[in-house]
């Protein structure tokens, strides 16, 4: 492969943006091959180090999605996850990482045309950003396996 | 079962489902991928892994190479993870040591090249590897499920479900929202293709429902909330007041005549305002329940306090009517809940080229079942509004369908119904009549045939989308009347046919509550609005909420037919949870590492179920696992890392992530 | 703010000249400012676009970038122009791609597209500023008796409608009210003109044109009022051939409301290009007609 391909790891709710990713296959609908889609059952599941974790094995985004406001089939996972999104916003600012690195989307179980949209769209935003640039700390190697349980929380 | 703590030993099996996944991904190249990933004893490709030969594969790889993790990379989980869970326990290992990954949605469907797919789905198959080794056997948690259903809506779809559920012994509560059940079907006066009168075969059944000992039938009331879970539903109906107590009356009717309103002057929504009712009325004499409503909106005592009440003295020592009535909740605890709620009419003002609300005689379809049904404002006359009889009365069809400036869809139902409703018109007043259709569509038992005889009939069937209904006359014969305007393309000729009665066939749309319906009751809605079913082909009665049912045209446009045939199978599915008295709940609930939770009670604070509290003597959270739904909220906020989700813990979700990322 | 960017688009400034004198003797006698769009080209119209769009997404988007310069919102009183800016207004903002190459290409001639320029008609002007009780109370000349047909056109009622609701917008009604003239019952207000029919398929064209003007006669109308200077220009050119054609012998002038409302001004039929006009626009006309016979 000549060009720059970015990697993206999807963070998707089983109820709503999953289900959507099912739609858009069933629908033929065609979008950027970028995304790498991780079934978790709610957003709330979603905890910033995973973005970091992701970050640091290789991906230069992290596209997270869930049920729209109001609809979250954990009455308010979504909301957990914006919260935590809100805050990963800043701490990225402080470490020099664009915020289009990290997407926070609300994708109903009928809108696989905006699986598509929101996927080539992020795409083509870190087509144009290109490769995470980041400095690993001196002596810090990539882990071979995930850290335990609470591990990667050092 | 095995499963435990061993070295991981993983079969790896990749689908080709057909072309589906082997038309894009290069499956054989994923194979040879997999067979040289860690801990992977086993790969293979095959053609359809869910069929029975696919599933014996993994069976007997498990006995043979004994497997104790399977990988399965084909179709979504949603649609197969249950088929794969259940091979691998008849293989002998515990269910959840499978991890079910999709390459077919996700990958073959939507990407068009074959490296680029070939690439994902290795990536994918890479996470799915390592996170599986992770996983560990897990027993589900079974709860018991009540032997009650709701139903909510009463028209044919509710009450089909409701009978059925209560001759098989269950108990049911059926809520509507109107002072009836019956729904639209009872505003019809024949149904199609039999013209078998609707009121014949509908209103026994209305009856039954009310008769029926299983059936608590609760009108004029909306579900407010709904808590609980698959089993074990706890839901509160708010019960309007119709200030009349309905065990007492007996439906009499006297009170109607005694009203000090001597002449019926509100509109009656039953008949669509095309007749009048009294501020206390019956909506239509078949009613079930058979007793009055009194409307607050329009009755003199309800508005202004002030009334010589001559409904209260007709009523007499009955005392059925009580103006101090006031709404009431009731609390019920069902194991299972179908939702049959129903359509609304398209609005044609939305169309205004066709002129409704602007030239009296553009009737809705609605409207002319109305007027065409013996119980209906004029005995089943077919007149206009002065009383005459018109001679050309023309039917617009697709309405509100098929139209990108409305509703894209087909509504299914309009076709046939204006077949129907040009042979009633004909046969009542002996009009001639004009069918303006875009195509004709009748696939359904006796429905062509039905079609055919029309034709036969000598209605005028015009293949073209009219442009528009207008009453400026270009011809003498014009006058007076109102003209359609429409391209004939079966002759390619712009036609204008003036008729005395326009007819639209308006089309079907959800419930204009749906949204709201739908997160009450925590399901989906498509884009257009109806409900979502679990899969459009092999579950078209379940929805993603466990337990609860859709039925009837709230899922879709749907006809009689298969309305009934809809709601019987919503009524058996919940049946079949009932009678197994249990249902197996997904183990992917929370637990606290006592040795590493610090006692921060921040988890406490974030589940939304009150499932963790907090244990004063060993000062560490607890989870109720009953009580847990399985989000994980508080795994992904726990910063110790002491609550770990079943099947999405910390080891199994970060090492899925980093597989990806291949 | 130096008043609305007055974009006139090609039409007025050829057949439909006496639209382009009546909006600005109007505009200037209610005391509404409005100054020419300088530097303007043409929007377009509706056959660029189904040669090469983007190339015709450019050429409107250079007139709202030059709006947007200014600071001004667009008055364009030709509905092909006011229904060719919003569409490209909207689709810019629809298709972030086609923007990109359209804002690139701004950029090259010192342009910035902007996003938001009001584009307005005449009739949603002076609805607001000054309003009809404001104009109401400057007519000199009410036009008592006179009964006209409200014309619409297409453009104004889809598919960017300038009311909310165009099938019962009165919008042109209340303005011919103003003036004291009456308004006819008119079915067709929003019925197509035939556009370019009578130019490409003069059968078609013609016939369009008839039912328009038939309907009008019918009910009594003296004059079909209209917003548009292809509608006024199909009306009137090929009046005499279509009502001809159909053995009808009557004639109605199609005038502009901007002239209707002049008039009504006190303003010289002159400043208005009335004289402009191939059927001639008097009240007494009908008197004049029999005497001639």
């Amino acid at each position: 492969m000549s060009a720059y391909e970015p990697k993206i790891v999807g963070i998707f709710c089983n109820w709503c943006a999953y289900t959507a990713a099912d739609l858009a296959g069933i629908s033929r609908m065609k979008y950027a091959p970028n995304v790498r889609i991780i079934r978790v059952m709610c957003s709330g599941r979603f905890d910033p180090q995973m973005v970091f974790w992701a970050f640091k094995h290789g991906a230069d985004g992290v596209l997270i999605a869930g049920c729209h406001p109001g609809d979250c089939h954990y009455q308010e996972g979504n909301y957990k996850a914006l919260r935590r999104y809100k805050l990963l916003q800043k701490l990225l600012d402080q470490l020099g990482i664009e915020r289009e690195r990290v997407r926070l989307e609300w994708i109903s179980a009928s809108e696989g045309e905006k699986v598509k949209q929101v996927i080539d769209e992020m795409t083509e935003t870190l087509r144009r950003l290109g490769p995470l640039k980041i400095q690993e700390a001196p002596g810090e190697e990539a882990a071979a396996a995930p850290a335990a349980g609470g591990g990667h929380h050092g | 079962m095995k499963g435990n703590g061993e070295v991981p030993r993983i079969g790896v099996y990749v689908c080709d489902c057909g072309t589906n996944i082997a038309g894009k991904v290069r499956v054989a190249e994923v194979v040879e991928f997999a067979r040289d990933l860690p801990g992977v004893v086993v790969a293979r490709e095959y053609k359809y892994m869910c069929s029975d030969p696919g599933q014996d594969l993994i069976k007997r790889d498990i006995q043979e190479y004994n497997l104790n993790r399977i990988v399965v990379a084909s179709c979504s989980p949603l649609l197969h993870e249950h088929t794969f869970r259940k091979a691998t326990a008849e293989g002998g290992l515990n269910p959840y040591l499978v991890h079910h990954v999709n390459i077919r949605e996700d990958v073959s469907w939507v990407h068009e090249d074959s490296d680029e797919a070939t690439r994902k789905a290795k990536a994918i198959v890479h996470g799915a590897v390592l996170r599986v080794a992770w996983q560990k056997p897990l027993e589900p948690q079974s709860v018991p499920v009540r032997d009650s259903a709701l139903v909510v809506g009463g028209g044919i779809a509710g009450i089909s479900a409701a009978l059925t559920l209560a001759e098989a012994g269950k108990q049911v509560y059926l809520v509507e929202r109107e002072p009836t059940i019956g729904g639209h079907m009872a505003k019809f006066d024949k149904t199609f293709p039999t013209l078998d009168c609707a009121a014949c075969i509908l209103t026994p059944k209305m009856t039954a429902v009310k008769d029926h000992p299983n059936i608590t039938l609760i009108t004029y009331a909306e579900v407010e909330e709904v808590d609980g879970y698959v089993g074990n539903f706890k839901v509160k109906v708010r019960k309007k007041p119709r200030y009349v107590h309905e065990d007492r009356c007996v439906g009499c009717l006297e009170c109607i005549e005694a009203c000090v309103f001597k002449e019926p002057r509100f509109p009656n929504e039953f008949d669509l305002g095309l007749s009048k009712r009294k501020p206390v009325y019956i909506p239509f004499p078949q009613a079930v329940p058979p007793v009055v409503t009194i409307d607050p909106d329009t009755c003199l005592y309800l508005r202004f306090g002030k009334c010589k009440k001559t409904c209260v003295e007709a009523c007499g020592d009955r005392n059925a009517i009580d103006f101090d009535m006031k709404p009431e909740t009731l609390e019920l605890e069902v194991g299972t809940i179908i939702l049959a709620t129903g359509f609304k009419t398209f609005d044609p003002t939305r169309t205004p080229k066709y002129g409704y609300g602007r030239f009296p005689e553009v009737y809705t379809s609605l409207e002319i079942e109305r007027l065409v049904n013996s119980s209906g404002p004029t005995g089943g006359e077919v007149v206009m509004r002065n009383g005459q009889k018109p001679k050309r009365v023309g039917i617009i069809h697709c309405v509100g369908s098929r139209d990108k400036n409305t509703n894209p869809w087909c509504s299914k139902v309009c076709c046939m119904y204006s077949l129907k409703l040009a042979h009633l018109i004909h046969e009542r007043s002996g009009a001639e009549v004009y069918n303006f259709y875009i195509d004709m569509r009748t696939p359904g038992k006796g429905y062509e045939e039905f079609y055919n005889r029309l034709a036969k009939e000598g209605v005028h069937l015009i293949r073209g989308r009219v442009a528009e209904v207008t009453d400026a006359p270009l011809h003498p014969e014009e006058e007076g009347k109102l003209i359609i305007r429409v391209e004939d393309t079966n002759i390619g000729v712009v036609r204008r046919i003036p008729v005395d009665m326009v007819v639209l066939a308006v089309g079907l749309e959800p419930q204009p509550d749906a949204d709201e319906v739908r997160r009450l009751f925590n399901i989906s809605c498509s884009t257009e609005g109806w409900f979502l079913e679990r899969h459009p082909k092999l579950a078209p009665v379940e929805t993603f909420t466990d337990g609860v049912f859709v039925a009837g045209a709230c899922q879709g446009p749907k006809d009689i037919p298969e309305t009934v045939a809809q709601a019987q199978a919503a009524a058996a599915n919940a049946l079949a949870l009932m009678d197994k008295g249990s249902v197996e709940m997904e183990p992917n609930v929370a637990r606290v590492n006592e040795e590493l939770c610090s006692g921060c009670h921040i988890c406490i604070g974030l589940c939304p179920y009150g499932a963790i509290s907090f244990n004063e003597e060993k000062k560490v959270a607890e989870v109720n696992e009953v009580l847990c739904k399985g989000c994980g909220t508080c795994t992904a906020a726990c910063p110790s890392g002491a609550l770990s989700q079943n099947l999405f813990s910390d080891h199994e979700v970060f090492s899925e992530i980093m597989g990806v990322l291949l | 703010m130096s008043g609305y960017a007055y974009y006139p688009g090609c039409s007025l400034l050829g057949t439909g000249k006496s639209y382009d004198e009546s909006v600005r003797a109007v505009f200037e006698a209610l005391g509404v400012p409005l100054q020419e769009l300088e530097n303007w080209n043409c929007c377009g119209a509706t056959a660029y676009s189904s040669i090469d769009e983007c190339t015709a997404f450019a050429l409107a988007a250079r007139n709202l970038a030059l709006a947007h310069r200014r600071g001004d919102p667009i008055l364009a009183p030709c509905p092909n122009c006011y229904l060719v800016l919003t569409k490209t207004q909207r689709y810019l903002e629809q298709y972030p791609e086609i923007r990109q190459r359209i804002v690139q290409t701004l950029e090259r001639l010192g342009l910035n597209l902007g996003h938001d320029v009001p584009i307005r008609h005449p009739l949603q002007v002076l609805s607001e500023t000054p309003g009809l009780e404001a104009i109401r109370q400057k007519i000199q000349k009410p036009l008592k008796g006179l009964r006209v047909a409200p014309y619409y056109g297409c453009l104004l009622a889809r598919p960017y409608p300038i009311v909310e609701d165009p099938w019962n917008t009165t919008i042109l009604e209340d303005f011919i009210r103003v003036t004291g003239a009456e308004v006819v019952p008119y079915a067709y207000r929003t019925r197509c003109c035939g556009g370019a029919l009578t130019g490409v398929v003069r059968e078609a064209g013609l016939r369009m044109v008839y039912i328009l003007l038939r309907e009008a006669l019918r009910q009594g109308a003296q004059a079909v009022v209209t917003t548009c200077p292809l509608c006024q220009f199909n009306l009137e050119a090929f009046q005499d051939q279509a009502l001809r054609k159909n053995g009808i012998q009557e004639r109605i002038p199609v005038l502009y409301f901007t002239q209707l409302l002049g008039l009504a001004l006190g303003l010289p039929p002159k400043k208005l290009g009335l004289h402009r006009h191939l059927i001639p626009f008097q009240p007494q006309r009908k008197a004049l007609q029999e005497a001639v016979a």
